[in-house]
């Protein structure tokens, strides 16, 4: 398939049907509003499941309900209305039904505005709901990347009958890019052995949240812990540029790790040896990978379009030893180049001042 | 339906039974329910298996319970089934129906659940004319948290969150949920029965088949509102709740057929 000027959204929506989404549930909010927009268009158009709800409260439960149908599902959203669907996030962990959302997030808090931000790293990584446990959370940082994406999270959602999360910046939902679609998946004729879909001649299937004794509760946490040690072992996604020789690695992701890779590419020009370090699973984070390049680099900067949350999973991933610093600007404001590579370049003097004091 | 079932004789050999009159639903599960003695949620799940039963869709129901008193009924109906979080069943069962339309859906939700937090998720699955049938007990008080006040309390009723009786000036109005759904396009059917003597029992397993009906012919969104006792969070024997269900509660939620679409009324017509 060739490429195509493609819209994020747009581009998201259409990558989600070619996965096999059989059912989306949605409602409006800026800066995603396109993505609900598309699939009222072509999902109805394929013969499957579009309803725009009257809340993202309501939203989440429908979206829980076909999840317990066995079905491939999802909805969108920005990130006032992710705070709404943490209630139901949560009875879909509780009950390990697979689910797919995709926060195109603006800037908080409250009300906040409609510009790109990376406000809801906390919310999504963070368990997104009440009670322990964590969505498998992908940030892209280009459009094609979001494809990918796209069509991967329905795969791990159903693999690990878990949540996952694809949170991008309004940036990236917004503008447009040269992408490949994928091909069209065929749907799946029957539905997992634990799906309501009537009895019928099996056995009946419950999907609950509620284990009411202290033992089966902690028992289910059990579980549920082993699996994401699994999933923190298998889908840790990441990428580097020039951390091989360098001695202060940026980490950024999504559209915040687009502005440091022009700053990083300018800054070797003035052979600064600056790296980047792009998380793309947020949750699992890639501790260990960080972890083993602060062994040989001694300074790092968290570069986010907030005022700092995954710097504390920088941190725990890089320990005390080592400099960590942060560059951020919450409130919807993508940083310019420019203003990361002065950051850098300020740090390099020290870190250079400090090397010829010692 | 079975028309056969066996007893023990006192040779221990199994004989049929020569005229069935009772047995256990196959929709209900056989095992105990965890519901206080007098208390009419049994009434209404036998009356609900039954029904399913008769109309023959035991293997393609899917119940979404509640959260409240009810929160367990899927252990007691031998049907597919799912817990919702509070007061969103009607989302939840949007959702099962929407990707399973040949299934047939029902949410059962208390007045806490149903009239208070989840009064959107309801309002709105009728607005859409979700085919869905809702079975709501109105007992008027918080069961399982231990009897609170609902949005369903009758004016100057005590409960342990209004001590000195509802002051609807401070607190509200009771609300009629049968009325306002009935004013919705998508409602087909929207009831109000009672379950505090035989005869209105009957009534409402008439009401419940029909709602069921109404979602088996595609119709719309049908709901039954069951005023029901709840002895425990009221402080009264089983047969005074009956009574107080009867004497306080009928004259506030006054029973009847708050709408009945012409597909149904002409169906029932023929028979």
């Amino acid at each position: 398939m060739a490429k195509e000027l493609l819209k994020g959204n747009v581009a998201i929506a259409e990558a989600a049907i070619r996965a096999g989404c059989e059912a989306y549930f949605g409602y409006p909010i800026t800066p995603q509003t396109e993505l609900l927009e598309h699939m009222s268009k072509r999902m109805p158009e394929l013969g499957r499941t579009f309803l725009q709800a009257e809340s993202e409260v309501a939203a989440v439960n429908m979206v829980y309900g076909a999840a317990s149908a066995g079905v491939r599902v999802m909805t969108s959203s920005s990130s006032p209305g992710i705070s709404l669907m943490q209630e139901g996030l949560s009875y879909i962990a509780g009950s390990e039904v697979p689910a797919v959302f995709v926060d195109v997030m603006r800037g908080g808090p409250g009300l906040g505005n409609i510009q790109p931000s990376q406000s809801d790293y906390n919310q999504v990584t963070k368990t997104a709901g009440h009670g322990d446990y964590h969505p498998i959370v992908l940030a892209p940082s280009t459009i094609q990347e979001a494809i990918d994406l796209m069509v991967l999270s329905f795969d791990l959602a159903d693999k690990y009958r878990t949540i996952v999360f694809m949170v991008l910046d309004g940036a990236i939902g917004q503008m447009m890019e040269p992408a490949e679609l994928p091909p069209m998946r065929e749907l799946p004729t029957e539905r997992p052995s634990w799906a309501l879909t009537g009895k019928g001649n099996r056995d009946k299937n419950i999907v609950t949240s509620i284990r009411l004794g202290a033992q089966p509760l902690a028992d289910f946490n059990d579980i549920l812990q082993e699996k994401l040690a699994v999933i923190e072992k298998n889908e840790l996604r990441y990428d580097e540029l020039y951390t091989d020789d360098a001695e202060l690695v940026i980490v950024a992701y999504g559209t915040a790790a687009r502005v440091a890779h022009t700053a990083v590419k300018r800054l070797r020009e003035e052979n600064i040896p600056v790296g980047l370090f792009r998380p793309i699973s947020l949750w699992p984070f890639p501790y260990q990978r960080l972890g083993e390049l602060a062994d040989r680099v001694p300074t790092f900067l968290s570069v986010e379009m907030n005022a700092g949350q995954m710097i504390h999973d920088v941190r725990e991933a890089v320990g005390r030893d080592v400099e960590l610093d942060f560059f951020g600007r919450p409130g919807g404001i993508i940083p310019l180049p420019e203003e990361v590579e002065d950051k850098v370049r300020a740090m390099w003097r020290q870190q250079e001042l400090a090397a010829q004091i010692n | 339906m079975a028309t056969l079932a066996f007893q023990q004789s006192e040779d221990k050999v199994l004989k049929p039974i020569e005229k069935l009159v009772y047995e256990r639903p196959h929709a209900l599960d056989e095992t105990h329910t965890h519901y206080c003695p007098g208390c009419t949620h049994g009434i209404a799940h036998r009356l609900v298996a039954e029904v399913l039963d008769e109309l023959g869709v035991q293997e393609k129901a899917i119940l979404v319970a509640p959260v409240g008193c009810s929160v367990l009924a899927y252990n007691y109906f031998d049907v597919d089934g799912a817990e919702a979080a509070h007061g969103r069943a009607p989302a939840m069962a949007t959702g099962l129906k929407r990707v399973n339309p040949d299934s047939v859906v029902f949410t059962y939700q208390g007045d806490g659940d149903l009239a208070s937090i989840g009064i959107a998720e309801v309002i709105h699955a009728a607005v859409r004319g979700e085919k869905i049938t809702v079975i709501f007990i109105n007992n008027a008080i918080y069961g399982m948290t231990g009897g609170q006040m609902a949005p369903t309390t009758i004016e100057g009723q005590v409960t342990t969150s209004s001590p000195l009786g509802r002051d609807v000036a401070a607190t509200g109005f009771p609300m009629h949920i049968a009325e306002l759904l009935s004013g919705l396009p998508g409602t087909v059917y929207s009831v109000r029965r009672s379950l505090h003597d035989t005869r209105h029992i009957i009534q409402a397993k008439k009401a419940i088949k029909i709602a069921f009906e109404a979602q088996l012919q595609g119709l719309g969104f049908s709901i039954v509102e069951l005023l029901s006792s709840c002895p425990t969070n009221w402080g009264m024997t089983p047969t005074d709740a009956l009574d107080w269900v009867r004497d306080s509660m009928v004259p506030q939620y006054p029973l009847g057929d708050y709408k009945v679409v012409d597909e149904l009324k002409r169906k029932r017509g023929r028979k």
